[in-house]
């Protein structure tokens, strides 16, 4: 999991029912993670170039140019770790 | 008042995110602190700080006087009869737990009532259902309106003989929305039940005197009316202070712990008011920000206060209804509430929301604002929240309804 410690800082998990969880990228090579994502994922839609809608191996998720991502319907962590682990890669 | 020259005493408030000016929208989880504030906490640090109580030397007097100090002037800012109703604590949640525990566990009993509300935050449900799987009383729930409004027909239906504690929040810390809390200690003091007012959202924006009120608790957090962090006051009727049993044990709270070689066991006398309920070394710095934060409050005065942010909701309530997706929930109207809005934008969920605008450099909040039962009654997954105060202003709010427009 090294590739996530060297871009991830924080994940967020939101509660209630709606459990996403929310990615920040470590603020100085969170542009690198941007540009890494939106190499290897589909891009959807884009608004205005701030949110993407990317989806990557069936999952789809929204990436922020401010370096933060929401990942959705995940079964639970470690899928999220593995998803990221493949996107940084 | 003038929110132009509030915002310099806001350090915060010159930064730049991503680029854009910093609008703090986000003012009901907490609000900035201005220099005043950060000022008052720096010379303690730097000149005054000492343990407090029962020391001799000259800087533990000047730290317990102050610590005294900000105690008096908080039970003046609240019209408290005195400083012995105003115990120090971390925060309304602290606050709550306090009254749950010291109060709940020795006078509560199975065949009880506990009322609370349909829109409190997870503060004020949480101790109570805890405390009721000890002492096997019932937790019941007062419906809202479908405009997220206390139906108080509900709530004069859901209390009787059986309920001894009524909980409610002055002021909804989703939809904003401002409780009769008069109406509702008049019904509960004629069936003999006490109130606990959860005030994390009514102190820091709306004069609130406990006297005019008439509450038996009233809780509050620092952090949000310009204080730290950490620091948060109960407010209660002198006479239950001083029925009720201690909360936390320690140093600090008591008068005696003397050893009986008989029966070999400690035999405690409490400290007075309020000292009996703040074990331990209390937040002494915390009090000291606290202080200058109330002092700050009054110098602008609270009804100034809610007349600002009274202008500045009715105005964004008029702003956001431009947008076509977006639908705002709770009352549409600036009078009845305060200043918090939640709203959603079809299509997007509210964190997308809330990630969007800070793209922008706009903060607010989304997620369930720990409100979870509110949100399951508006049948929402999450909401967005804008939340003002003194140092918002009308430009913050074109810039943010401006940011929106490009959502949608
Ligand atoms: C209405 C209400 N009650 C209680 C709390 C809890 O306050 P604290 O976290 O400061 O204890 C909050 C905080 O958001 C609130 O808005």
């Amino acid at each position: 999991m090294g590739v996530i410690e060297d871009y991830v800082a924080r994940i967020e998990e939101t509660c209630g029912e709606e459990k996403d969880f929310i990615v920040i990228f470590k603020y100085e090579r969170k542009d690198e993670a941007v540009t890494k994502i939106l190499r290897k994922a589909k891009i959807k839609k884009s608004i205005s170039r701030i949110i993407f809608e990317l989806t990557f191996q069936n999952f789809s998720f929204r990436l922020y140019g401010t370096g933060k991502a929401i990942f959705r319907n995940l079964k639970d962590k470690s899928e999220l770790k593995r998803l990221l682990a493949n996107l940084l890669s | 008042m003038d929110p132009y020259k509030i915002r310099e005493d806001f350090p915060i408030l010159k930064r730049k995110i991503n680029n854009n000016p910093l609008i703090y929208f986000d003012n009901a989880a907490t609000t900035q602190k201005p220099k005043q504030v950060i000022d008052a906490i720096n010379e303690f640090y730097r000149n005054h700080n000492a343990n407090v109580h029962r020391g001799v030397h000259t800087l533990s007097q000047e730290a317990s006087e102050l610590y005294e100090d900000a105690h008096e002037e908080v039970a003046k800012f609240i019209n408290a009869d005195s400083m012995e109703e105003i115990v120090f604590v971390r925060g309304t949640t602290e606050a709550i737990n306090l009254v749950a525990y010291a109060w709940g566990l020795w006078n509560l009993k199975k065949g009880d009532e506990v009322l609370v509300t349909l829109m409190e935050h997870h503060s004020n449900i949480v101790p109570w259902e805890l405390l009721s799987r000890i002492n096997g009383f019932k937790v019941k729930y007062a419906d809202v309106n479908d405009d997220g409004t206390l139906n108080y027909e509900a709530f004069e239906n859901a209390i009787s003989n059986k309920t001894r504690i009524v909980c409610l929040p002055q002021v909804s810390n989703v939809t904003g929305v401002v409780n009769d809390v008069k109406k509702i200690v008049k019904m509960a003091h004629e069936h003999d039940s006490l109130v606990l007012v959860d005030g994390a959202q009514s102190v820091p924006h709306l004069p609130v005197d406990v006297k005019d009120l008439d509450v038996d608790f009233l809780a509050f957090s620092g952090h949000k009316m310009l204080g730290p962090t950490g620091i948060g006051v109960l407010y209660a009727k002198r006479e239950i202070l001083e029925s009720m049993e201690p909360f936390h044990g320690g140093g600090e709270m008591i008068k005696d712990v003397t050893f009986n070689t008989v029966t070999r066991r400690c035999s405690i006398s409490w400290n007075d008011l309020p000292w009996k309920f703040e074990a331990g070394t209390p937040h002494i710095c915390g009090g000291v920000g606290l202080m200058a934060a109330v002092r700050y409050l009054e110098n602008i005065g609270m009804e100034n206060v809610r007349l600002h942010e009274k202008m500045l909701t009715g105005y964004a309530l008029r702003r956001m209804q431009e947008l076509e997706k977006i639908k705002i929930y709770g009352p549409r109207d600036a009078s009845s509430k305060c200043g918090i809005i939640p709203f959603g934008i079809a299509g997007l969920s509210s964190h997308d929301v809330a990630l969007f605008l800070d793209h922008y450099g706009v903060m607010i909040r989304s997620g369930l604002h720990c409100a979870q039962p509110l949100h399951e009654k508006f049948k929402l997954k999450s909401s967005a929240r804008a939340s003002f105060y003194i140092y918002n202003t009308r430009e913050e709010i074109d810039r943010f309804v401006e940011v929106l427009k490009e959502i949608e």
